[in-house]
Parts: C-alpha cells; sequence; structure tokens
C-alpha cells in the first residue's frame, strides 16, 4: 500500500507555518497555529482536522513541499474524523466506484482522458479538438476527490488499478504516451499525489491547459480576440498543479482575454463551495460564494471560466444571477475561434 | 415473425400513457390515439396488442391490422416516452410489426392498394411516369447534368397541386439564391421512405436500390430533397444500402441565403411554423425553417403550443397521406393542428413538406377557416417577400 | 337484450366510432398494468357527455349490466377491470376544462380530463395557480384520482388527499340519474362542499360502485415562482418520524417524501427525505432552504446523517411534477411492471413499515422501493411498498403477487390501511372494520346500486 511521504522534522523545523496562516477559512495568530501544527505533526488530534475545508491549499501554501494537506488527511482518516456525513461519504464510495466493465478501446492520440465526467465529452469539439479520442468513466477515475472525505486509503486502494486501465485500455491500443487530462484533479493526482504517495505513473500527464495552449499556438490565424474581462475559477484541485496556473494567462492572452485583478485571484482563490456544502458548512457556502461572485463582478468580469465540472455545476448559477457568463476553458477557446 | 430484437422489448411497455402527451401535456398528441381514443390506438396499448398477437393471446384480424397502420409514425411516443431501455425503437418496433403483417399478407385494403400502385405504376398516384417533369414546364430548370446538387422533388412535388406549387417556389428560390442544381424530372423514381413506414421493406430497398443506382450513374454527390419524407430515407436509409451522396433538405440550403435576398413583407404578416416530424423529431432540424422565417422583415413568427419536438403531426406521416387510415372527423391530427393554429392568432400556417402542406390545407377547409388562416410554404412567403 | 341489441344501443348513444367489442379492446381494457387476472369486459364504450353517462347507465340498470367507469387506468390494483364482465365506461373523451376561478381557486373539469392536461392549463391561462399532481404519469385523470383518494406533491402543504379537495361533484347515478353535490347544487358555483350535508364522500373511495362521476370541482393553489429541494440522507431508518416531523414543524415545506430502495448502488442501505419547497421571492426561498438547515443542524453535525449535495441534472428530476423517473421504476427489472400497496398510517409507523417491506421481498425474492408521502402536514403518511417485476417472469409475477397479499396484511396489522387494494385487500380491510360501518356500506349500496351493477366485485360486504 502506498504511503505518504511526509517529513516531520521539516515541520517542526518551520517557522512560518505558512499551511495554517495562509489558510482562506481558519483564521488564528502565529503561536496558536504553531501549537496546533506541532499536533499535526505529532499525529495528535487538532482543531484543524475538523476545520479544514479540504480546499487542497496548504499544499501550495507550505514551501517546504512537505504535503500538510495530504497530512491532515491521513491524521483526519485515522482519528475517525468525517468531513462529509457519514452516509454521503458510504454512498460517494460506493457510486464512484469501478465497475470492471473497461475494455481496450480503439484511441488515437491526441488522447483525453475525461476522469469520472464521461458526460462532458460533447465539449470536446470543434477544431481545438480535432481528431482527439476521449475515454472516461469510474475504471479510470482518478477517485482524488476522497480527499475531501478523509479518504486516502480510498485513493490508495484504487488508484493502482485505474493507472493499470489507463496503461492497456487507452495508452498502450493508442500509441502515445501523453493523456491530457481533462479535469486537473487528475493532472494533480498524476503529477503531485502520485509522487508524494509513491505510486508509479507510466504515462505522461499532460494539463488540458497545455494542450489548449499548444491548440491555440497552431490555430492562432483563426483567433479573432474576445476583449472581454474573464474571472478564472480557481478549482481546488490546481493547488496541487500551481505552476499550470500560469496557463491561464498564456491562454488569455492568446484570445485576447483580460484577467481582471481580483481579491480572491491565485493563492488567495476562493474555494466554489460545493465541498463545504456536502461538509454541512451552509453559512460558510454562503459567505464565500457571496463574496467570490461579488469579487469577480466588482473586477467587472464578462465571463467565468472554469475548468472543473463541479466547481461549474456549484457556481454557474450564482455567477450567471450576477450576469456573468459561465463558461468551461474550452468553450471560451472555441468562442474565440468563432467556433 | 418478428424480429428478436424487437420481440424481446415488447414486455418492457408499462403503457403508462406518456406517450399520448407532447412533452408539456398540452393536449394528445399522438394523431391514432387522438382520433380513436381507445387504449388500444395508443402507442402502448400498440405494444401491448403486438406481444397479444406475437404470444398467440390474439390472432390477426381486420381490427388489429387497422391498429398498426393507423400509427403516423411520427415520433411523438419516442421524444415522450418515459423508458430509455425501449422508447427509442417504439416507431421501428411498429413498423416491423407491420413489416411482419406485410409478410403474412394481412394488411389493410388500402395500404395494399398502395403498394400495388407503386409496384406496378411507379407512383402511388396512378398517373405515367412522364407526368413527372410536369411540375417544372416553363420553369427552364437543368436537367441534371454534374451542378452541385441534385434538386429530388419526390411523388408529392410531381404529382400533387400543391406540392407541385411548392416545388416550382423552392426551385426558383434556389435559383435565385445561386444554388447551383439539376433536376430528374420524369427519371425521377418513389423515394420509398413511406413505403418502408408501411412495412414492405423489400420493395423500399428495392426503390432505394433504384434510386442509388441512377444518382450514382450520374455521378450526383449532393441531393436537396423538397420533402422531409424523402430526405429521411435517402440521409439515414439509403447509405444502408451504399449511397454516399450527401443529403439536404430544402430548407437546410436556403437558409444561409435567404437573407442575401433582404427578404421585406408589406404590411404585418403573423405566421407560425408546422414542424414536419421528419424534419424535426426524425433528423432534429428544427432551427433552419425558423431562420428562414426570421430572415423575412415584416413578418411576426409565434409558436403553437405544440412546437419542435413537441409538435402535433398534421398525421400524414407513415404512409397515412396516401392511405388514409385515420379517415375524416374533426379529432383529424391536421383538423386539431389548424385550431391550435388559430388559437395563436397567425393569419398564415408555414410548412416546410407537401404532406404536411395538403393536410393542412385540407384540414383549414374543413375547419371552415379559409377566411381566417392560410397555409403557405416557407419559399412561397419569402418569395412575396422579395423585390422582383 | 341480447348483445348485438346492446352494441346497438351504445352505437346510438355514444356514436359507432366510440363502441367496441373487438377483440384487441376487449384485451387491452380487461387487464391493467399490474398484477390481477385479466376478466373480459363485452363493451367499451367512451362517452362524450353527462348525457350519453346517464343514458348509458339506463341501459345499464334496464338490463342488469355491470358498469365499470375508467380513467387513465392506472390504478394498478384491477379497479377497473371488469370483474363481472359488462361495459367498460372509458371517460376520458370527457376531457373539458369547464372553468377555473382565479378568486376562489377552484377549477371544474369533466371526469376524463387529465392531469397532465389541468397542469399545461393552468400553466398557460393561470400560471399563478396550480393543482396538486400525483406521482402518476400525466395521463391519470382528475377524477380517477381523487376517487381513490389519491395524493400529490401538495397533499403535505395544502390539505391532505385529494379527495379533501374536492369542491363538488357531478354524479350519475346507477338509474341514470344526474346529481349534483357540494355548492354547485344550490348555487352555480363550486367553491365548497360546506355547509351542506356533505354527500361527496358517498363517491370517494368507494371504487365506482356508487356512481360515475362526471365532474369535478377541484381546489387549486397558488403557483409561487421559485421552486427547490433538499434531500437528507439518513442511514438510520428509525430516525425517519424525528426527522419528518421537525420538517413538518418548519411548515416550510411544500412536499415532504420518504424514500429507500436497494438500486441505485450507491443508495443501498440510506433512506432520503427529499423535501421541496417554494417561495414568491428568492430572498424568501434563501429563508426557508436556511429554515429547513437549521432544524436538522444537531443530526447532521454528528455525521450520521445530511443534506445531500445535488448536481443540476439530478436536481431537475426532483423537481419535476409529474417526474418520469416514477414510470421508469417499472423497468427496473427490464419488464415493463411494478404493483404497490400504498397504505395509509400514522408516521410513526416508517421504520417498521420499511423494516416490513425489506423483509417481505427479501424471502420472496424480489426487489422494492419503499417510502412515503407526509399528508396533511403530518397526520398520516401515504407509504408506499412498490415491487417491480419482468413481466415475461412468470415466477417473478406469482412472488410479487404473493408479496402484494403479505404487504397487505403487514400494512393492517402495523396500523395502516392499503389504499385503493384490489379485491382481495378490500376483503382483508372489511374482516377488521366494525361491523356497523359494514352495514352502513351495505345500505348505502342498496340504496344508490340496487341492481349491483356498479363495479361489482369491489367493496363487497358479505
Amino acid at each position: 500500500m502506498a504511503s505518504l511521504r511526509f517529513d516531520p522534522e521539516i515541520c517542526l523545523a518551520c517557522e512560518s507555518v505558512d499551511c495554517i496562516m495562509k489558510c482562506q477559512y481558519i483564521h488564528m495568530d502565529l503561536a496558536r497555529a504553531k501549537e496546533e501544527h506541532d499536533r499535526l505533526t505529532r499525529g495528535e488530534m487538532s482543531s484543524i482536522l475538523k476545520d479544514c475545508v479540504t480546499c487542497y491549499a496548504c499544499e501550495e501554501y507550505c514551501p517546504s513541499g512537505n504535503h500538510p494537506f495530504y497530512h491532515i488527511v491521513e491524521l483526519q482518516e485515522r482519528l475517525g474524523i468525517h468531513p462529509v456525513p457519514i452516509p454521503i461519504e458510504k454512498s460517494q464510495v460506493v457510486m464512484m466506484g469501478p465497475r470492471g466493465k473497461i475494455r481496450e478501446m480503439e484511441l488515437k492520440s491526441p488522447l483525453i482522458n475525461m476522469c469520472f465526467f464521461d458526460m462532458m465529452k460533447g465539449g470536446i469539439r470543434g477544431s481545438l479538438f480535432e481528431g482527439a479520442t476521449t475515454f472516461g468513466g469510474s475504471d479510470v477515475f482518478c477517485n482524488l476527490m476522497f480527499l475531501h472525505f478523509a479518504r486516502n486509503s480510498t485513493i490508495k486502494e484504487r488508484l493502482p488499478r485505474m493507472i493499470d486501465n489507463i496503461m492497456h485500455c487507452a495508452v498502450e491500443p493508442s500509441g502515445t504516451r501523453e493523456v491530457i487530462c481533462y479535469h486537473d484533479e487528475c493532472y494533480g493526482t498524476y503529477t503531485s499525489w502520485a509522487r508524494a504517495f509513491g505510486v508509479e505513473v507510466p504515462f505522461t500527464p499532460v494539463h488540458l491547459f497545455e494542450f489548449l495552449k499548444r491548440r491555440l499556438m497552431e490555430l492562432r490565424d483563426g483567433i479573432r480576440p474576445l476583449n472581454v474581462k474573464v474571472a478564472y475559477q480557481r478549482p481546488c484541485s490546481n493547488r496541487l498543479c500551481p505552476e499550470t496556473d500560469s496557463l491561464v494567462d498564456d491562454i488569455f492572452a492568446l484570445i485576447g482575454a483580460e484577467r481582471p485583478k481580483r481579491t480572491y485571484e491565485y493563492g488567495n482563490a476562493l474555494c466554489c463551495g460545493g465541498v463545504p456544502e456536502a461538509a454541512q458548512r451552509f453559512d460558510l457556502v454562503d459567505d464565500i460564494r457571496a463574496r467570490n461572485v461579488a469579487d469577480m463582478k466588482a473586477a467587472g468580469a464578462q465571463y467565468c471560466v472554469f475548468n472543473c465540472p463541479f466547481c461549474f455545476w456549484t457556481l454557474a448559477e450564482p455567477v450567471a444571477k450576477a450576469g456573468i457568463f459561465p463558461v468551461m476553458m474550452s468553450d471560451l477557446c472555441l468562442l474565440a475561434l468563432g467556433e | 415473425m418478428m424480429d428478436s430484437a424487437y420481440r424481446d422489448i415488447l414486455h418492457r411497455c408499462f403503457r403508462c400513457g406518456w406517450c399520448k402527451f407532447p412533452l408539456n401535456y398540452t393536449d394528445f398528441n399522438c394523431p391514432a390515439y387522438l382520433k380513436y381514443r381507445f387504449e388500444s390506438f395508443s402507442s402502448g396499448g400498440r405494444m401491448w396488442l403486438i406481444r397479444a398477437w406475437q404470444e398467440g393471446e390474439i390472432t390477426p384480424s381486420e381490427r388489429l391490422s387497422q391498429i398498426l397502420f393507423s400509427c403516423v409514425t411520427c415520433r411523438n411516443c419516442v421524444e415522450a416516452c418515459a423508458m430509455p431501455g425501449i422508447k427509442d425503437s417504439l416507431v421501428d418496433l411498429f413498423i416491423e410489426a407491420r413489416a411482419d403483417m406485410v409478410e403474412r399478407g394481412t394488411i389493410p385494403p388500402l395500404v395494399r392498394d398502395y403498394f400495388k400502385a407503386i409496384s406496378v405504376g411507379g407512383n402511388p398516384y396512378r398517373l405515367p411516369a412522364q407526368d413527372r417533369a410536369k411540375w417544372s414546364c416553363g420553369l427552364g430548370l437543368e436537367r441534371y447534368q454534374g451542378q452541385e446538387y441534385l434538386f429530388y422533388v419526390g411523388d408529392e412535388g410531381a404529382f400533387d397541386e400543391l406540392g407541385q406549387h411548392m416545388a416550382r417556389s423552392v426551385a426558383l428560390l434556389l435559383r435565385r439564391s445561386g444554388v447551383s442544381f439539376g433536376i430528374l424530372g420524369s427519371d425521377e423514381l418513389t423515394d420509398g421512405n413511406d413505403v418502408h413506414a408501411l412495412g414492405e421493406k423489400g420493395l423500399a430497398e428495392y426503390l432505394a436500390r433504384q434510386n442509388i443506382e441512377l444518382m450514382q450513374e450520374l455521378g450526383v454527390k449532393k441531393v436537396i430533397t423538397l420533402s422531409p419524407h424523402a430526405f429521411h430515407a435517402m440521409r439515414n436509409r439509403y447509405p444502408l444500402h451504399g449511397s454516399t451522396a450527401a443529403v439536404y433538405h430544402y430548407t437546410q440550403i436556403l437558409q444561409p441565403l435567404v437573407a442575401r435576398l433582404a427578404p421585406v413583407l408589406q404590411g404585418e404578416r403573423v405566421v407560425t411554423y408546422h414542424d414536419p416530424c421528419y424534419l424535426g423529431r426524425w433528423n432534429g432540424e428544427y432551427r433552419a425553417p425558423r431562420a428562414i422565417l426570421k430572415s423575412v422583415k415584416g413578418l411576426k413568427s409565434v409558436e403553437m403550443d405544440r412546437s419542435m419536438q413537441n409538435a402535433l403531426c398534421c398525421g400524414g406521416g407513415g404512409g397515412n397521406f396516401f392511405t388514409d387510415m385515420l379517415g375524416t372527423g374533426p379529432d383529424l391530427a391536421a383538423r386539431a393542428r389548424v385550431r391550435e393554429a388559430l388559437a395563436t392568432g397567425a393569419d398564415t400556417i408555414a410548412v416546410a413538406c407537401p404532406q404536411c402542406y395538403r393536410m393542412l390545407a385540407d384540414a383549414v377547409r374543413d375547419e371552415g377557416a379559409q377566411e381566417k388562416v392560410r397555409v403557405c410554404e416557407l419559399t412561397e412567403i419569402v418569395a412575396e417577400a422579395v423585390p422582383a | 337484450m341480447d348483445r348485438s341489441a346492446v352494441i346497438e344501443r351504445l352505437k346510438a348513444i355514444v356514436g359507432g366510432a366510440y363502441v367496441s367489442d373487438a377483440a384487441e379492446e376487449l384485451y387491452i381494457y380487461s387487464r391493467d398494468q399490474g398484477v390481477q387476472d385479466p376478466h373480459l369486459p363485452d363493451w367499451v364504450a367512451m362517452p362524450a357527455s353527462t348525457g350519453e353517462v346517464a343514458s348509458i347507465l339506463e341501459l345499464a340498470s334496464r338490463e342488469k349490466i355491470p358498469v365499470v367507469p375508467m380513467g387513465g387506468g392506472l390504478v394498478l390494483s384491477g379497479l377497473s377491470v371488469p370483474l363481472r364482465g359488462g361495459i367498460v365506461l372509458d371517460m376520458k373523451r370527457m376531457n373539458r376544462i369547464l372553468e377555473v376561478n382565479e378568486h376562489s381557486h377552484y377549477a371544474v373539469v369533466e371526469a376524463g380530463t387529465s392531469q397532465g392536461m389541468l397542469d399545461a392549463y393552468l400553466r398557460k391561462h393561470h400560471p399563478g395557480l396550480k393543482h396538486s399532481l400525483p406521482d402518476a404519469p400525466p395521463a391519470a385523470t382528475i377524477a380517477g384520482n381523487i376517487a381513490i383518494h389519491g395524493s400529490g406533491h401538495l397533499s403535505q402543504s395544502e390539505g391532505g388527499f385529494h379527495s379533501e379537495m374536492v369542491t363538488g361533484l357531478e354524479v350519475v347515478l346507477s338509474t341514470g340519474e344526474v346529481v349534483k353535490l357540494g355548492s354547485c347544487s344550490t348555487v352555480p358555483a363550486w367553491f365548497s362542499r360546506a355547509p351542506l350535508p356533505d354527500l361527496v364522500g358517498l363517491f370517494l373511495g368507494w371504487n365506482g360502485t356508487t356512481g360515475v362521476i362526471t365532474k369535478v370541482g377541484i381546489k387549486l393553489f397558488p403557483r409561487p415562482k421559485f421552486h427547490d429541494v433538499l434531500v437528507y440522507m439518513t442511514e438510520d431508518i428509525d430516525l425517519a418520524p424525528m426527522v419528518l416531523n421537525r420538517v413538518i414543524a418548519t411548515s416550510m415545506a411544500e412536499d415532504i417524501n420518504y424514500a429507500l430502495a436497494p438500486k441505485p448502488d450507491y443508495l443501498n442501505g440510506f433512506q432520503m427525505t427529499v423535501i421541496n419547497y417554494t417561495a414568491n421571492s428568492e430572498d424568501e426561498l434563501i429563508f426557508k432552504r436556511k429554515k429547513l438547515r437549521s432544524v436538522l443542524q444537531d443530526l447532521y453535525e454528528t455525521r450520521q446523517s445530511g443534506f445531500m449535495p445535488i448536481p443540476p441534472h439530478m436536481k431537475a428530476g426532483f423537481l419535476e411534477a409529474p417526474q418520469k423517473a416514477l414510470s421508469k421504476f417499472a423497468d427496473v427489472r427490464k419488464g415493463g411492471g411494478f404493483e404497490y400497496v400504498g397504505a395509509i398510517m400514522p408516521i410513526e409507523r416508517i421504520p417498521d413499515a420499511c423494516r416490513a417491506g425489506m423483509e417481505i421481498t427479501e424471502r420472496h425474492a424480489i426487489t422494492y422501493s419503499l417510502g412515503a408521502r407526509i399528508i396533511g402536514r403530518g397526520s398520516c403518511a401515504m407509504f408506499f411498498f412498490a415491487y417491480p417485476f419482468n413481466r415475461v417472469d412468470k415466477g417473478e409475477v406469482e412472488r410479487v403477487k404473493e408479496a402484494l397479499e403479505e404487504t397487505n396484511e403487514t400494512a393492517l396489522r402495523l396500523g395502516g390501511i392499503p389504499w385503493k387494494t384490489e379485491v382481495q385487500g378490500q376483503r382483508l380491510i372489511l374482516e377488521r372494520m366494525d361491523p356497523a360501518t359494514k352495514g352502513l356500506m351495505r345500505r348505502i349500496r342498496g340504496v344508490l346500486d340496487p341492481q349491483g351493477i356498479m363495479n361489482p366485485g369491489n367493496w363487497e360486504v358479505t
């Protein structure tokens, strides 16, 4: 079974405790933060374990890359903390579980891994995705969402099988090694979680935005600059691969979109509210949604662009009610291509 | 005996009755049920009776034939059915059951006569083949000889008075829009769509192959059809027999071109568009005809309660245009449709199918509504709005 | 009068096209979607007016021919199957909406008017009003539903069973006499059954054994513009009465349903309380949502239960009325059938009913969906034991039949009463009924149906 590469010495030596001090949802002074941090490092119960919104952001905040969030999840599970009510957690484990129905597929490059979101493959269209083939569903699902449920064990149990399925049923038949991750939760799984837990990934994950950027550069002549302000709803999983955030700027530059200056952007990005809702933290949900949307509005955003379908489902309605057009990133690019 | 793929799902109909209605439940939307009202004439009733017949619980009869052949294949039931496991197969299953009746020779005389007219004379109107070209007389249309498109008008375009009128109007607008096309004139053959819908699969396949052979000889790569029925057959059934031609309904070709003619109506006109089943529900084309209307200035477009996938069929589909299995009376779909159109306040019912044209025009007369509303084909409306 | 004379007379009454004794119609009208045995009618007739119904009943009375009225034909328990032959009256040609009173909030419809058509009519012409839709498909009729004491999506918040929402009736008696009941009997309006002696009840719950309903006055209710749903998930059946009562007590839920089923597999072992709520403004909707959540806060903070996140595509299904998903249930066994015992019972018996349903289905090797709708702000629950079956699997059909009979007995043992139950279930009820009540029922039947022609076989007090 995979185990987390977490070095307590690094945490014990940490002075800044950025993992807590930068947290958007837990507020305490440095002394208290150090106290709680030490408890966590020693593997003891801490208020952090109950208050954590599971937004993944501390993975990004940690200056030493010591995986504070994965450690929190490990502790939550070991100490029996359930961020989400148990029936919902159990139900999700079954709902998202592998069905064992995957078979070798006839696929070719570019190869898009839709993750669990096979129902979104209608979005793989137009010149951007010309010639692309897709695969997806519960048998290739990265399962990383179980970080929100304090169930690293589920990921550990399922991920090797998923990787095996992807290799044998999709990657090998396609003749390519590159797997374009439609959802950056998959990209985060293969580039962050897998490394942190020592799980080998035998293919090359490519972030969707990297692929979109490449294609836009190839199709540059057909782009009509959008000349619009676009707010980006950065998903929690992007905290596992913060280096890809700059791809948003690159894409926006190519399609003539402006990423307006916002309070809740980049490292300060706010959660869409979907996970806290599952965690029954309804007041928090209302608060962060209101702040997030008001911030987009104040920044003059005309569009709100999403990477994560779950964020889209959660936030599209409040965004639209504020007069901002919700759109997936690939569709925004297609818009610039006049499609 | 019906194909087991269909036999094996007959029992999965719950007869819950969603199939009687459109998605918004406005009124009964199955023309056969609307007319006859017995449960046996609903799609669910038909499913149960086909099963009873196939299982030997009831024997074939004139009544059973009437029940099976009065389905107009409009696919309202497919749209409305609650059962994902069977809904897409419903109308195909009814056609399969008819095919079984055709094989057993237990079909209504009106249907038998229709097949006979086509087998013997090549068209359901029992008119000589050379008359097929009459619709184009005096228009100076070219024979097909390698133009971009073949314009196929079909039986109604060739022989029905309103169909001929429509064929002329469409041809003239195609020409005026700069579309390169030719016609077959008296060499046209029946497309076979309604033959297939009535269950004579052998004859339908023969007609398809004849048409494909003719088009391939002439090198036809693209076809524009007048009728949504021919559009459906050529687009969806002919490829099963080797056709590779691209097939378009005329509204799809004209839609991007009409706006360039800058059509403007003199005086206001309120138009409601009636979706033909073989263009709409069968092939998902709801947009092009509406876009044509939208491009006409001075035209106010209003929708009936049942439009697009909810549209009430004119009652002519599935061969009923020729076999008249629904008979007469105020509960005929076409008459109900005219009443629905009148309720919108429209002065014009726009059509894009020669069968709908005839069915609705006759229904306007039967409803005594000639003073209130008239039936016009789309290109006729455009032609009125385009400066000479 | 011989058969041919009867059919000629029927044709003279309703028109030749609307009478049939063809094998095909007799087959279809001899059975419903459930597991009860078929019984062939002799004729099927479709009247278009009260006058035609009266003429048919005069004929039937004179000739002692059984008459069985049928609405949508969706009852599943064989109540419109002619147990002793005779005439099935398919009422669906009588489907005119005669009046909608915007100010006094009622509609008057002919008996064959479907739920779907009334809903569509109100949405178009009176968008501020709605009626309580049952969970049946839109083809179910208003009259059929009130006649069986149906319930629906406003039964929780707006006054109980649909039979309680009836403001008046027009009924044809077995003799052919036409009677009006409620305010319409005295003044030309259908607003109320009070203050008159209430005769409406003589035709509700009687399964067509006392007369044929030809017109119905039915209450309408405001249709708020905003609508949303919460789904509370539990893993402990015994929590049901508490969860339900807390939600009821808010007075903010329009409809409250409780359900459990082994399929889909991710819901197996869990229960869902589905809370629909409506509002006239977004602020009001948010207020109600907060209030509804707050009453369960101490429960969800234990993490033993909680509100399910509902993605938009799932939410649309919960907000839909009538719900297609309920018809789809018939295909769970890929066999086009389901049966159920509805049992009206006290809310506190829901856990026991759930356990009993699971135990019965396990023993009979069938699957299930169990649950309840809250009625009348918590006066009782309409519990359902629903068993899907594959129509071609004769063994399964038999097992479902046995399970149904057992479920009827169980429902009674638990203190409930089977709803719109088939003849065997009616007998079980009558066995337990107060003798004086049964005696009164018999005397009423004797007065209203002296010839014994009205849906004979139903509610037979021996």
